[in-house]
């Protein structure tokens, strides 16, 4: 059960020039949720996300993680807090093995970074391509590979920008257990819009339209909403 | 790392070094042959920040110059050169590392950092070039303009302050430090310094959401392969016995960038290989006036881009593997047969 609040966003605004991309968002989240969120392209999710990671500075506002404030702080600060991200598109290192891209991350860890490369990559069930180089595997396996990297470090809030984006339907329903599993011990965030894929890993679902959360509520409210179906999932759903 | 690594490594390089130092001296004479080593270290610094960091240096001569009026200025200064040797390592790797954060912390672009490190080698060019005069001196040490500083002490024997490193000593000193500074990058890039510094050619962002920050690691590396520049620098001023202001020249910065281009960025062997190579083709040439060199140098940086995109070494290595992959013809020919003769009885 999700327990108490460790994630926290207040007025949080990113502007870029004249274009509002995040537009003054509250947003909490409970240690081991896992929340959907969804809306249409260019609806400020993964400008969102940037903010959490420290990719992007908000422009006001403020991000809190277990009651701190961390705007200000680069990528690597937040990583070393715990917060981890698969990216969009797959965010790898394409001219090194898939056992070195994850070992990257497990050598972040405290133990043995062999050892916590081959858990990974065993989680998500590619330890057989450890050897291959990255750059030569498909879409789906380049995804899981992100995915082994962000797992490897052991973050306790996890963001997952489209996981489900290119992966066959083996590799989904694959990828469905590994976040049933994650939410055990982890919080996550999933941006999707595969609303199949959300009915099967989500409780909660935020959408975002135009920079602001037009709705928040259990996954079958949401998708009854009028305005969602309106200016997200379409009338004639 | 374990020592079997290790072992293999300094194995391979020592084997290579006793072959470069045994063979070299018969196709060159000595005083060529260490210039030449001289120029593989310098081109070996840029190769390791370039091919492997993915920061393109483009005042690699900057670092090569400090390193080289370091030498000269503490050598008259301290009177001992085996200090200076240590300062002209130690002042351009100081020097690399804060221009390196100036620049990383800053958060500059690939474009804007090869621009800055320009013009840092243009400014020192300038500025070495007018200090002639006795105004302009460090200590007992005049820096002498565009003449340079001449007549300074050079290496000696550890414990024996009489006994000057000089001509085949000077080969085989300078072509021992080639192997250990190869063997001490090679170990780097197998270590998780060497493997991060990898990964952030490969993807900065990544790292950067590993953990990692890759300012530091970048300084770190850049600061790395100026101390190795100065290195290569002091060996030239105890080679030359003179340093002037044109080790810093804009002609000498792109001449390292070519010669990593031609002998191929993301190894090591490469461009040291581009480094002699070249650097004995420049000798060739300077003795005839028919053709400038700078025009064959650029034909063939030219010729190599075009049709050698990987340089000399990836290419000849694959060239190599190919070979070894296909079977020799007389096996070939048997298989042929022995198929022919399956397909007859089928």
């Amino acid at each position: 059960m999700p327990g108490e609040v460790v994630l926290e966003t207040n007025g949080l605004t990113v502007r870029f020039g004249g274009v509002t991309a995040v537009d003054r968002v509250d947003f909490a989240l409970r240690e081991r949720e896992l929340r959907c969120l969804i809306g249409p392209n260019g609806a400020g999710k993964s400008t969102f996300f940037k903010c959490l990671t420290g990719m992007l500075q908000p422009s006001d506002g403020q991000v809190y993680l277990r009651g701190e404030p961390v705007s200000g702080l680069g990528p690597h600060r937040l990583a070393r807090l715990g917060v981890g991200i698969k990216t969009q598109v797959p965010s790898v290192m394409n001219g090194l093995s898939v056992h070195e891209n994850v070992w990257l991350a497990a050598r972040r860890r405290s133990g043995d970074a062999n050892a916590g490369t081959l858990q990974a990559l065993e989680a998500v069930g590619i330890a057989d391509l450890r050897r291959e180089l990255v750059g030569q595997l498909s879409h789906g396996q380049r995804q899981l590979v992100e995915l082994a990297i962000v797992l490897a470090a052991k973050p306790w809030l996890i963001l997952l920008d489209e996981p489900a984006a290119g992966l066959s339907g083996e590799e989904v329903e694959r990828m469905v257990g590994i976040l049933r599993g994650l939410v055990e011990h982890a919080t996550l965030i999933v941006v999707e819009h595969d609303m199949h894929f959300i009915r099967q890993i989500a409780e909660t679902v935020t959408v975002f339209h135009q920079g602001r959360v037009i709705a928040q509520a259990p996954v079958e409210d949401v998708l009854e909403d009028p305005l969602v179906r309106d200016v997200y999932l379409g009338r004639s759903l | 790392m374990n020592s079997r690594i290790l072992m293999m490594e300094a194995g391979r390089v020592l084997v290579g070094t006793l072959v470069c130092a045994l063979v070299l001296p018969f196709i060159v004479d000595v005083h060529t042959a260490t210039l030449l080593t001289i120029y593989a270290m310098l081109a070996l610094s840029l190769g390791f920040i370039w091919g492997f960091g993915g920061i393109l240096c483009f005042g690699q001569a900057a670092f090569y110059g400090l390193g080289a009026y370091t030498y000269a200025l503490a050598a008259i200064n301290f009177n001992g050169a085996w200090a200076a040797f240590a300062l002209a390592i130690l002042v351009p790797a100081v020097f690399a590392g804060l221009l390196g954060a100036l620049m990383f912390y800053g958060r500059l672009s690939d474009v804007y950092l090869a621009v800055v490190t320009l013009v840092v080698t243009l400014i020192l060019f300038k500025f070495f070039n007018s200090t002639a005069g006795p105004t302009y001196r460090i200590g007992e040490a005049r820096l002498g303009g565009f003449n340079g500083i001449p007549g300074f002490p050079t290496l000696t024997v550890p414990g024996d302050p009489g006994t000057y490193i000089y001509g085949a000593g000077l080969f085989y000193f300078t072509i021992a430090l080639l192997a250990l500074v190869y063997l001490g990058l090679r170990l780097t890039l197998l270590s998780p310094f060497g493997r991060i510094i990898v990964s952030l050619r490969e993807n900065e962002e990544r790292t950067e959401l590993l953990g990692y920050d890759v300012r530091f690691y970048k300084s770190a590396a850049f600061a790395l392969s100026g101390g190795l520049a100065g290195l290569a620098g002091c060996l030239f001023a105890n080679w030359a016995e003179i340093v002037t202001p044109g080790l810093f020249s804009l002609g000498q910065s792109a001449e390292i960038i070519i010669w990593v281009i031609v002998g191929g960025l993301g190894t090591l062997i490469g461009p040291m290989i581009g480094a002699a190579l070249l650097g004995y083709l420049k000798f060739v040439l300077g003795h005839q006036s028919a053709v400038d060199n700078s025009f064959i140098m650029g034909v063939l940086l030219i010729v190599v881009v075009l049709f050698l995109q990987e340089g000399l070494v990836p290419t000849v290595a694959r060239f190599m593997k190919a070979g070894l992959r296909r079977p020799s013809s007389k096996k070939s020919r048997r298989q042929r047969r022995r198929k022919r003769a399956v397909s007859n009885a089928g």
